[in-house]
């Protein structure tokens, strides 16, 4: 395949940056978009270049490092996948990439298309977890669980927390990403303990770090990597509701 | 006030939004109901009683002042909203996004702005009459401005049906986004009623705004 590829080239978060065009020939249509950028890498490298930066890690869809803007959509052109994933054959031959990094406020550029998703891990640090004593492991079945709420739990839980969500969202808005992280406790009896204190504490970090306002678009449940469900924004908003007034 | 309402977290001034579109989508059938009464061949009587009733009644008065404030707060944190959603991406994106979203649902602050546009428009042919901030020279036997052939003369003027026409039809896109959004803001989805809450609002934003068309078309039209 013969690709023309536009790239968000920037040196560091202080910096302006600008679009760089760069010619590609003889991409396999198996490679992954990843494999794609390494060969461009590669080709940057011999020629004394730097090479673009980008995050990744696992490369099976499930650490949630990468995150590019692919032709006007977070992770690209293929529904419920990440750009990891992503395979070259979803193009065509001659097709134009343009390549952005992630656009909100509070993920500012590092460098490239790479950018701090810090804001992220400090909403977790609010009361994405629960609080338990070590110490010898309890018996499993001493808690029991119905299984639908289990399994929409886990369904929750499955958040990558890869931010394609507020990319995608118009208003920059991370109600799918926080929703997943609170859904996922407020399901089961183990996260009942502090689900008040969590849901609001979440919430007002979200707020103050400066992502959006949801205005219910669904862009972030469409474009999810892990398919999770605008029902678990719901699901926050009466969590946050009864921790108001309760 | 608006400082205090900035302080709101985003889902507290979102479920203010909700709850405030839902009372207001309330109250739009009773006006329709009003309205409804110009098509009645009765020189007007139906329609002077009803707004006759409006004007006057304690108990409407009182409902006015929620209605007005329904209005001004869901305006104000729409704006609010916006605004701040419009901070949260400083550097946009060079393609433009391709994700797909329902239809209208991310243009909802210029549904918003063209309704409110409206608004003005009427309450100044209306309730600026009304309040008699504005002069006119339709007044019945008792002194009461009247409305029936205010509103007669307003529906002869072509340019102004069309116009008329045009804003419901916008409303009625605001409406079928608003309605299942407000439900999903208040907490309510649900695999069982989620059709049901979608497929009223749709049914809603055809009839009501379909209902307020029919009379300057009749006017334009059938008169
Ligand atoms: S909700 Fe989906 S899109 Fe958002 S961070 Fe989690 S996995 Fe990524
Ligand atoms: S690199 Fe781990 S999800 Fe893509």
């Amino acid at each position: 395949m013969k690709l023309t590829l536009k790239i968000w080239r920037q040196k560091d978060a202080k910096s302006a940056g600008k679009f760089v065009t760069y010619a590609l020939d003889n991409i396999s249509p198996n490679c992954s978009f990843l494999e794609m950028l390494d060969i461009l890498n590669e080709q940057l490298i011999e020629k004394n270049d730097d090479p673009v930066v980008f995050d990744h890690d696992c490369r099976e869809g499930i650490c949630g490092m990468c995150s590019l803007y692919i032709n006007g959509r977070p992770h690209g052109p293929d529904d419920a996948v990440t750009a990891c994933q992503l395979h070259m054959r979803k193009f065509h031959d001659g097709d134009t990439i343009v390549i952005e990094p992630w656009r909100a406020r509070p993920f500012p550029v590092i460098r490239d298309l790479m950018v701090d998703r810090s804001a992220f891990d400090k909403i977790i640090q609010e009361g994405g977890y629960v609080s338990v004593n070590t110490g010898g492991a309890a018996e499993a079945n001493n808690i029991l669980v119905g299984k639908e709420n289990s399994e929409l739990a886990m369904d929750a839980a499955a958040c990558i927390g890869c931010g394609a969500c507020v990319a995608a969202c118009k208003n920059g808005s991370a109600m799918l990403f926080v929703s997943a992280k609170v859904s996922q406790f407020a399901l089961l009896p183990q996260g009942q303990v502090e689900a008040k204190q969590r849901v609001k504490k979440m919430v007002r970090m979200m707020d103050e770090l400066g992502f959006g306002n949801c205005t219910n678009t669904y862009a972030c449940e469409a474009e999810c990597p892990k398919l999770i469900s605008r029902s678990n924004i719901a699901r926050m908003n009466r969590e946050f509701l009864c921790a108001k007034v309760s | 006030m608006n400082s205090s309402f900035l302080r709101f977290s985003s889902i507290t001034k979102k479920i203010w939004m909700a709850f405030l579109g839902l009372f207001l989508m309330i109250f739009l059938v009773v006006h329709l109901g009003i309205n409804l009464c110009l098509l009645r061949s009765d020189g007007g009587a139906w329609f002077t009683a009803a707004a006759h009733f409006m004007g006057t009644n304690y108990i409407v008065k009182v409902f006015e002042i929620g209605l007005f404030a329904g209005f001004i707060i869901h305006i104000m944190l729409g704006i609010i909203l916006q605004v701040q959603n419009w901070m949260a991406r400083p550097v946009r994106y060079m393609v433009s996004n391709k994700t797909y979203t329902p239809f209208l649902s991310k243009y909802m602050i210029y549904t918003g702005g063209i309704v409110l546009i409206f608004l003005i428009i009427h309450f100044i042919n209306f309730y600026f009459i009304k309040m008699g901030w504005v002069s006119n020279v339709h007044t019945s036997a008792e002194g009461e401005p009247n409305f029936y052939v205010i509103a007669q003369e307003l529906f002869a003027q072509p340019v102004y049906s069309i116009l008329y026409i045009l804003f419901f039809i916008v409303l009625g896109f605001h409406l079928n986004q608003a309605f299942q959004a407000a439900w999903q803001t208040l907490g309510v989805n649900h695999p069982q009623y989620n059709t049901c809450i979608q497929r009223f609002g749709t049914f809603y934003a055809i009839i009501v705004p379909l209902g307020f068309i029919i009379v300057p078309v009749y006017f334009l039209l059938i008169r």
